[in-house]
């Protein structure tokens, strides 16, 4: 890219494309051309600069008109006994067109992102939770304790933003924060302090966590454990570690359930939790679940407030009906349950539609590569690159407004869904 | 188009029309004079028909994140209350925290053209007002939260001047789009996060401190000196604690005759007398309440069954979740400036302090002598759901039905009330004050709430009942901006209504601060905190009402 006079430079812009919402970016525009300048990384940069390819919809690989598309997919829609949206990588808008288009053509609706978000919902539905947010741990935060996640591989700019800032409001000796993490090692260094000082590792297995954090768990309680090691930790190791959680004045417990990728992660999410709240019998402590990239958080809020549940809600009964496991939208379409799937992809272009049975609309970003070609794609726009909108942070608390940085003319879902139902 | 509402039965206390027979008028939404040349478009016989503005729901919890974890959190709630879509209506579910299209429905086919979010934490104002955005029929605002936040902390342990109080409360009030100010647990959220279990009203926050009694001041102050109409919106210290009525009287005697709205009051009123260490505080806060004119108190009315409460208040939340029931409750800390925690509650009439907290509620209905100086609120959903007012509205008009109630109640708790001997049955014009005119003046509405010529055409027709639940729960017809929207008690039109604010003049110099303070601790740019008045109008469906300030405004 070359520098011309049209080039515009954006400052202050907020990211869609990770959890934590960095919105200090600063970007440059030159006709559709975008750059990140200052305060990228590696999931912001091909987030923001992926290029526009295709502008063009599309029925069975032929090109059409934008109409001829919508009124196509209004046609498959009319027709089908059980339509689903899926996918679901949308702002707040595309997800208030999708819930009123669910809602009125007896659609499930479920996104990409829920495998990992149920494992955090289903311990909401069931025991809840104490959990702090973003500007809570910048400032407070003594004690990290990290939980089989590797953040800095899917949040590069935590430690940076959250740990590692220059200055805490009350006055705490930002070096002397401590970082433990317990299950996966660290890929890189983002969790080394400033001054060198290496997190701690208390190093096992995903699969092993269950285990390890019941044990954890059980010391913090002062349970008397009988065993040494478990899952070849030495359980004294463990006690160290509920002595510094019962000593922290502020601890804060992370992980993310996009690297819990073990069955039944919600039930060790779940003991998380619970500790958490005993530790806050004596002392204050706090759960941070990261997440929520891509509209991920979003899609959950919008159908939480609009239906009264979040995703895995059906609306075939002409009202809401929800059901974490049958309304999986990955279960639907292996069944073959589904005759036609609306997937919704308007952040990245690798979250692609599954091989299913069901006649495919794809409403994704510009340049989506695909194995079998869907009856109808249509490139969207990128909430906060293409058009403006509103994106929720991984804390569920936290909203950011999204802006239109140039004007492709490619439509947002809202448009697309919204014409959709206009269609019918 | 000329609509006239011919013969009906004018309850109107905004003009002291008690019960006066007159016909209305309504062009382009508002309510206008007679026509001078007579003609008529289209004219409904109202003759015999109660006629009085839309209610206005001034403390119900309707937007925003602790709500939507509400939501979240209780599918089973849910399923025993599902709503079929229609041609017309989206579907929906809830019962203790509906879906925001089930909310609005709801309100309208009771007769409410307006709700109020009492809780809307500046981070998370640009939640409640999607929320809001989505919950048709009704208008909509929100009281915006400070009090907790560490900028005004910071501020107040400087010992920063009134004037720059006032400037930050009037940026916050502006950006966050909000009509009014509140403070909950003065700065008790925030002493949690220190590890503070309590913190009474002259008690001092370890780290700034600073004591509530000071927020209370500097922040009531800052209302008045702004030209706010709303007063300052106080949930007190110690909610819920047996003894909180010293606290609360204590506070009322604190404002020192400034303005103050003292909310869900029955929370507060509670002292530690009998056998239980639990009684009644209300004959001595309705006292208080009725000396002292710049206060005024909503009532936070408990019913019984299932419900959820959800409240900026994580201290006592924390405190009350052994309680939970369902077992599963959340608090949170957020973003340096408030906090929230959602705990699902079942009040059981044969528990000896749930069917006291009954009592006391009604005690102070009964014993505030000015209905405009006193609100119907359950603070949804924390005493009950407000689907629940038709009922509650009976309990305070109908002494006998009241009494019957009384009986079934815990037998020591019944022992331990005078309500059976207090005599008081509301009248319909002082329901007409308390949940139309008086709600309207108290949240600084001017073109809301009456029926004066040039309001907003929001207008509700009952058919007079003696069961005044049957008739408060069906009206006959509902109007909202001019349009018919419920007819006997069914939405037969959608409207989406408008989100009041106010706009209080500030120096700009308070940037200054505000951007070093959001570039040094904050995980947002002070430039994306602002809500645009685009992102109200959104979709072209939303819009902005500004409600004009008081005299002492400076704009």
């Amino acid at each position: 890219m070359t520098e011309n006079s049209t080039a515009t430079v954006w400052h202050e812009v907020a990211s869609p494309f990770c959890g934590i919402a960095s919105d200090d970016l600063t970007i440059e525009v030159n006709g559709n051309n975008v750059k990140v300048l200052e305060n990228g990384d590696a999931v912001t940069r091909p987030g923001f600069e992926t290029p526009i390819s295709d502008i063009q919809p599309r029925i069975n690989g032929k090109e059409v008109t934008l109409e001829q598309a919508v009124s196509h997919i209004a046609e498959l829609l009319i027709n089908s006994k059980q339509p689903l949206i899926a996918g679901l990588g949308t702002d707040l808008n595309g997800a208030r067109a999708a819930m009123a288009l669910a809602d009125k053509t007896g659609a499930t609706i479920d996104s990409y992102y829920s495998p990992a978000a149920f494992r955090n919902i289903l311990v909401l539905q069931d025991t809840g939770y104490m959990t702090t947010t973003l500007t809570e741990v910048r400032n407070r935060v003594d004690v990290l304790l990290v939980v089989g996640t590797d953040i800095e591989s899917t949040f590069p700019r935590f430690f940076e933003r959250m740990v590692w800032n220059k200055e805490s409001m009350f006055g705490q000796e930002i070096e002397s924060r401590e970082i433990i993490y317990l299950g996966k090692k660290p890929s890189g260094d983002a969790s080394t302090s400033p001054n060198g000082k290496k997190a701690q590792v208390i190093a096992c297995d995903n699969v092993d966590l269950p285990e390890v954090v019941s044990v954890l768990r059980a010391l913090l309680k002062g349970k008397q454990i009988q065993a040494e090691t478990v899952a070849g930790l030495a359980v004294s190791e463990l006690q160290a570690l509920a002595e510094k959680l019962k000593a922290a004045k502020y601890s804060v417990v992370t992980w993310s359930a996009g690297q819990l990728d073990f069955d039944h992660a919600e039930a060790t999410i779940q003991n998380v939790c619970e500790m958490i709240k005993e530790i806050n019998a004596t002392t204050r402590s706090n759960g941070l679940p990261l997440g929520g990239k891509e509209g991920d958080t979003t899609v959950n809020a919008v159908a939480s407030w609009q239906s009264g549940y979040p995703m895995r809600t059906t609306f075939n009964r002409r009202f809401p009906d929800y059901d974490p496991f049958l309304n999986d939208g990955r279960r639907i379409l292996a069944d073959g349950e589904s005759d036609v799937v609306i997937w919704v992809s308007s952040f990245n272009t690798a979250v692609t539609p599954p091989e299913s049975s069901a006649s495919t609309i794809v409403l994704g970003r510009s340049g989506m590569q695909f194995k079998s070609e869907p009856e109808v794609y249509i490139p969207v726009g990128v909430p906060g690159i293409d058009h403006e909108g509103r994106t929720f942070r991984t804390d569920s608390v936290v909203s950011v407004p999204l802006r239109k940085l140039r004007d492709s003319g490619l439509p947002s879902v809202f448009e697309v869904l919204s014409a959709v139902e206009q269609a019918l | 188009m000329l609509l006239k509402l011919t013969g009906g039965r004018i309850f109107d206390p905004a003009h002291d029309l008690n019960d006066v027979v007159r016909d209305i008028y309504i062009r382009d939404g508002r309510i206008v004079d007679k026509p001078a040349d007579g003609r008529i478009d289209e004219e409904i016989d109202v003759r015999g028909k109660v006629i009085m503005a839309g209610a206005i729901d001034m403390h119900t919890h309707i937007g925003g994140g602790k709500v939507n974890i509400a939501r979240t959190m209780l599918p089973e709630d849910h399923a025993q209350a599902v709503y079929e879509r229609t041609e017309l209506l989206r579907s929906g579910t809830g019962h203790a925290a509906p879906s925001t299209l089930t909310t609005g429905y709801r309100y309208a086919e009771m007769g409410y053209t307006a709700g109020f979010e009492p809780a809307v934490l500046p981070i998370n104002a640009r939640q409640a007002h999607m929320e809001m955005h989505d919950t048709p029929i009704i208008d909509k605002g929100g009281y915006v939260m400070l009090g907790s936040d560490d900028f005004l902390l910071r501020m107040m342990a400087a010992n920063s001047d009134q004037e720059a109080i006032n400037n930050y409360v009037a940026w916050t009030i502006n950006h966050a789009q909000a009509v009014g100010l509140k403070v909950v647990n003065p700065g008790g959220i925030s002493a949690f996060k220190f590890n503070q279990r309590k913190l009474d009203l002259d008690e001092k926050n370890e780290f700034y401190g600073v004591t509530p009694r000071d927020i209370l001041h500097r922040l009531s102050r800052a209302v008045q000196e702004i030209g706010v109409p709303h007063p300052l919106h106080v949930h007190g210290c110690n909610l819920g604690v047996p003894g909180n009525m010293q606290t609360t009287l204590d506070t009322i005697q604190g404002a020192e005759g400034v303005p103050m709205h003292l909310t869900h009051i029955q929370f507060h009123s509670y002292g530690t007398e009998g056998d239980f260490k639990f009684s009644s505080g209300a004959a001595e806060i309705a006292e208080a309440i009725n000396k002292h004119k710049n206060i005024t108190v909503d009532v936070g009315q408990i019913l019984f069954g299932q419900t959820v409460t959800a409240s900026g208040d994580n201290m006592r939340q924390f405190a009350g979740a052994p309680h939970a029931h369902p077992n599963k409750w959340v608090c949170m800390d957020i973003e340096c400036e408030a906090g929230c925690g959602v705990v699902p509650f079942k009040y059981k009439d044969q528990s000896y302090v749930n069917a006291l907290q009954w009592m006391i509620g009604l005690e102070t209905f009964l014993m505030v002598d000015d209905p405009w100086r006193i609100f119907l609120t359950t603070d949804h959903p924390n005493g009950a759901p407000f689907t629940s007012y038709p009922h509650l509205i009976k309990l305070l008009m109908d002494k006998s039905f009241r009494n019957d109630m009384l009986s079934t109640l815990h037998p020591e708790a019944q022992k331990a009330t005078h309500l059976a001997s207090l005599d008081r049955e509301y009248s319909l014009y002082e329901i007409a004050i308390m949940t139309r005119a008086g709600a309207a003046k108290l949240v600084g509405l001017a073109d809301r709430g009456h029926l004066g010529i040039g309001a907003a055409a929001d207008i509700t027709v009952y058919t007079d009942n003696s069961d005044r639940e049957k008739m408060f729960e069906k009206p006959d017809y509902v109007f909202k901006d001019g349009q018919m929207v419920v007819r006997n008690g069914q939405v037969i039109k959608i409207t989406w209504g408008t989100t009041h604010v106010v706009k209080p003049e500030y120096d700009v110099s308070i940037e200054k601060p505000l951007q070093q303070y959001f570039d040094k601790f904050h995980t947002l740019k002070m430039s994306n905190f602002k809500i645009s008045n685009d992102e109200i109008i959104d979709d072209g469906r939303g819009s902005l009402t500004i409600q004009p300030l008081h005299k002492g405004g400076r704009l």
